[in-house]
């Protein structure tokens, strides 16, 4: 070979040595189990959202979110967003906003008509309405739980009616969940979305026998989610004139727009949700004194703390340690309680009075199951139905979910079931078993490099000022405008799972990170890899792991 | 600090990329078309910063010139373990004379290629702390006093880590080397010698002196392609972790580096023509023990007994540091009070570059 001046010597490269052979653990690219993920009882991939929210992609986003959940925008407003208490950015400065950009995102679909037909088609591919089955499922029930398990029943190609009782669909969501904090207009909205879909929703009808519905509707199999609509009742021993009645029924007369006589003061009994949105509604039809009377202490309460906190906000009372003795007109006996050493609430005889035009019973609710009546093989316990792990009762075909079986009943857990069911529902039909994909590993904040995020406190969501909230049924909560939701959904730190922050490609001192087209992440060049491990530690999520190099 | 902050973009400034930004707000090291001036299959250790960091400052400086540069290296690390015949790791123009003598060879380099009217051509000077701040003194404060157009790099691993880990004058106290052994009692390397580079090049007032760290590429980019934009001497002191010579997790290589700096142990500065222009603040202070723990070279301040005198004195040098150099400072600061340039700056005028 002809050499230029001065060079004597070939030029060879040290890309003839290989120095992978020093290796003895290797990196490997890895997905993690983000907690918000393994919080959300309706299984949603939140990561998976935020990733394209972060983008400024809502509608991609969007269209993550609804392959698992079809209510959004009721989600946003109504869950009580497990996922940010799971969060890991709550241990460096606060917890992602999860609910105020699902919220958002629900809102801006609403705004620009974005229809869950798309949604399928462009999730996964021209097929995404699964091949049509031919079969037909009936829901009975057009709360969260059904509306779900319709959805996705009819993404995975049967043909499903919802039978209802209510006069208007949506069941809690609508008769429970007061207006201030479920607007109707974006309920009808996506209860819309999901008729639109193919989903036929047959209003005012009571399902007396489920057996018989299924006969004559030639249904396949069934789900049901009737919910949990009658007021428990407790004995309250009461004088002629006092005015008592329960929470489930103020909340259902407030919502068809005859609310009851309730008086200037009121008591709610009991310590849960609905005793919040019992007190809270009293307050907005007038009550000067709305009095929460609870048997235990504020860190027992079944609430959450949220509620609480805009009850109290509100101007709602509360009596800690008590119980209703007795009822007057006008006036109620209360019992002073104290907790014992296992924290169960204990009479200690002291007696209080608290003037009361009404009481309110906010003791839970129980599911009306009488549509069950003679259908063999069913087992009901607790006032519940109970079910398997794939959701069917022990009636073969009939499957239940939502506030009627065993679980907390929050209309996320009811989403999630009609998902789950779904799944399985189909597998049934299609005579197979659903099994539900591995899960992998939790992503907890040990695993991520912390160092890497830019600090970013959480932007709060304005509240309706005090004084118009405890006046009207407007919505308490405001939603995140665009750059407010695009910030949160930023500061999303995508645990466990790469988010192309070309970290890996950087810190490698032996160049031996290849970067793959955008969204394809990055592979490892084995050939080169010394196995230093650079990499999986300066990984900001946690998405290397070290692993033992083969053979 | 020379790195514009990037505000809410989930790793910020961090990270080396991010899919968030615009290509032009990247870092050269997130391009997929990134020169890498030093190339895979190099000999050097497990976790290497000093490899790191060279291609970190090379390739800046080959953007920032087009891929014009010629490098001349001192012997040490770097140049044995990127070429032994026959093979080369280095995809630009790369020179080897002599331990002590690179700062010469560039400027010569330089020199011919004003003589050719090559102004477009630029020169990299770099070695490692024994090449820079002893064996090759003599030439590069020639090239300082000079003010030749050349920006010299020092990857500074605090010993002579090619040869066995011996003791140089940027030693940093109480650290094992081979020649400052963990025996006596004061054990390791003597408190009170060794010397700054850093401040000694601010002393010659060329145009531009900065130090920096491996463990944050933003800043280390944003200093070279500053140096690249101005002429006459550069000089940029980049602290690279060695992880054989202070016998740390190759794997912690980035981290103790950040700790290094977080602990105020490495301050990160830029002066321009003697007088510091900017710092880089501490992010989240950490005590000196913390980043000590995580190298066997101060294993004996804690086994078989704390040292609790030498941990204290370490602990001052980091204090004695963030104060003079500001570190936690959360203002900024006017280069007129700034402690560190107190009795610096002469009379005259600075001295423009060439």
């Amino acid at each position: 070979m002809e050499k230029p001046f001065a060079i004597t010597l070939d030029v060879g490269s040290s890309l003839a040595n290989k120095t992978g052979a020093w290796r003895d653990e290797r990196p490997v690219y890895v997905d993690r189990l983000p907690p918000c993920n393994a919080a959300c009882p309706a299984g949603e991939d939140i990561q998976g959202w935020l990733y394209h929210a972060e983008e400024g992609d809502y509608e991609r986003a969007w269209r993550r979110l609804v392959q698992d959940n079809p209510l959004p925008a009721v989600m946003g407003r109504v869950c009580y967003h497990p996922c940010t208490s799971a969060c890991n950015r709550a241990q460096i400065d606060e917890a992602v906003g999860i609910d105020g950009v699902e919220r958002f995102l629900g809102d801006e679909a609403i705004r620009r008509g974005w229809e869950l037909a798309d949604a399928a088609a462009s999730s996964s591919g021209a097929g995404a309405r699964a091949r049509r089955s031919g079969k037909r499922a009936l829901v009975v029930g057009a709360g969260p739980s059904g509306l779900s398990a319709a959805y996705h029943l009819t993404r995975l190609g049967h043909e499903v009616e919802i039978h209802d009782a209510g006069e208007l669909p949506g069941g809690m969501m609508r008769f429970g969940i007061p207006q201030y904090r479920l607007p109707r207009d974006v309920l009808d909205a996506e209860v819309q979305r999901i008729r639109d879909f193919g989903v036929k929703i047959v209003s005012s009808t009571d399902v007396t026998d489920v057996r018989d519905a299924m006969r004559e509707g030639g249904f396949d199999a069934a789900f049901l989610a009737v919910g949990a609509h009658i007021g428990r009742r407790a004995y309250i021993p009461a004088g002629d004139s006092a005015r008592i009645l329960d929470a489930v029924s103020l909340l259902r007369c407030t919502e068809g727009g005859e609310p009851p006589r309730l008086g200037r003061r009121v008591a709610v009994y009991g310590g849960g949700n609905t005793a919040m949105d019992a007190a809270r509604t009293a307050r907005r039809l007038g009550a000067t004194d709305a009095v929460v009377v609870y048997r235990r202490t504020r860190e027992r309460m079944p609430a959450h703390e949220e509620e609480l906190r805009e009850a109290l906000e509100e101007g709602v009372r509360m009596k800690w340690l008590s119980t209703i003795r007795h009822a007057r007109e006008g006036e109620l006996v209360l019992e002073k309680m104290e907790l014992d050493a296992h924290g169960m609430p204990q009479p200690t005889g002291d007696l209080e009075e608290l003037k009361a035009d009404a009481v309110v019973l906010a003791l839970g609710q129980e599911a009306d199951l009488s549509l069950l009546q003679g259908v063999p093989g069913l087992s009901v316990k607790d006032g519940v139905v109970e079910v398997g792990a794939n959701m069917m009762t022990g009636a073969p075909g009939i499957f239940a979910g939502g506030d009627m079986v065993p679980a907390e009943r929050t209309v996320t857990v009811g989403v999630g079931h009609g998902k789950k069911a779904a799944r399985h529902i189909d597998a049934w039909l299609r005579g197979g078993e659903y099994t539900p994909t591995a899960k992998h590993p939790t992503a907890d904040i040990g695993v991520l490099n912390t160092w890497y995020y830019a600090d970013a406190p959480k932007t709060v969501a304005p509240r309706l000022d005090e004084v118009r909230r405890c006046s009207t049924f407007q919505e308490v909560k405001q939603g995140l405008d665009e750059q407010n939701a695009l910030f949160e959904a930023r500061r999303c730190l995508s645990c466990g799972n790469c988010f192309e922050c070309d970290n890996c490609y950087g810190v490698c001192p032996d160049n031996a990170v290849i970067k793959l087209a955008v969204g394809e992440r990055y592979a490892i060049d084995y050939d080169y890899c010394k196995g230093c491990g650079l990499c999986a530690e300066e990984c900001p999520c946690g998405a290397i792991a070290m692993a033992p190099e083969p053979g | 600090m020379a790195a514009r902050p990037i505000k809410f973009y989930q790793v910020g400034s961090f990270a080396v990329g991010n899919r968030l930004l615009g290509p032009e707000l990247r870092s050269v090291q997130a391009d997929p078309n990134r020169s890498n001036a030093i190339t895979k299959g190099h000999r050097a250790c497990q976790g290497c910063g000093e490899a790191l960091g060279a291609r970190y400052a090379l390739d800046a400086a080959m953007r920032a010139t087009d891929g014009r540069l010629i490098a001349a290296n001192a012997t040490g690390c770097l140049e044995v373990f990127s070429t032994p015949y026959p093979e080369s790791s280095w995809q630009m123009p790369w020179l080897h004379s002599l331990f002590g003598n690179a700062p010469a060879v560039a400027t010569g380099i330089a020199a011919a290629l004003k003589a050719k009217g090559r102004t477009d051509v630029r020169v990299v000077g770099q070695g490692g702390d024994g090449g820079t701040v002893d064996i090759g003194l003599a030439c590069l404060s020639g090239m300082f006093e000079r003010n030749d157009d050349v920006l010299y790099v020092c990857y500074d691993n605090e010993a002579y880590m090619n040869t066995g880990v011996q003791r140089s004058g940027s030693t940093p106290p109480a650290a094992r080397t081979m020649t400052t052994q963990a025996v006596g009692d004061e054990p390791g390397n003597v408190f009170g010698q060794g010397k700054s580079l850093p401040l000694i090049a601010m002393a010659h007032e060329i145009p531009y002196v900065a130090t920096a760290t491996v463990a944050d590429l933003r800043d280390v980019e944003a200093k070279v392609e500053r140096a690249m934009q101005l002429r006459g001497a550069r000089y940029l002191h980049i602290l690279v972790t060695c992880p054989l010579g202070w016998s740390c997790q190759a794997s912690d290589s980035v981290k103790v580096a950040r700790l290094a700096k977080e602990t105020g142990l490495f301050p990160v500065f830029e002066a321009e023509h003697g007088a510091v222009s900017a710092v880089s603040k501490i992010r989240r202070r950490r005590g000196v023990e913390e980043y000590l723990r995580l190298q066997g070279r101060y294993r004996h301040l804690f086994e078989p007994q704390r040292r609790e005198d030498v941990l204290a004195r370490i602990q001052a040098i980091a204090d004695r540091n963030i104060a003079r150099f500001r570190l936690c400072d959360p203002d900024g600061f006017s280069r007129q009070d700034f402690p560190a340039n107190a009795g610096l700056a002469r009379e005259g005028a600075p001295r423009e570059g060439a």
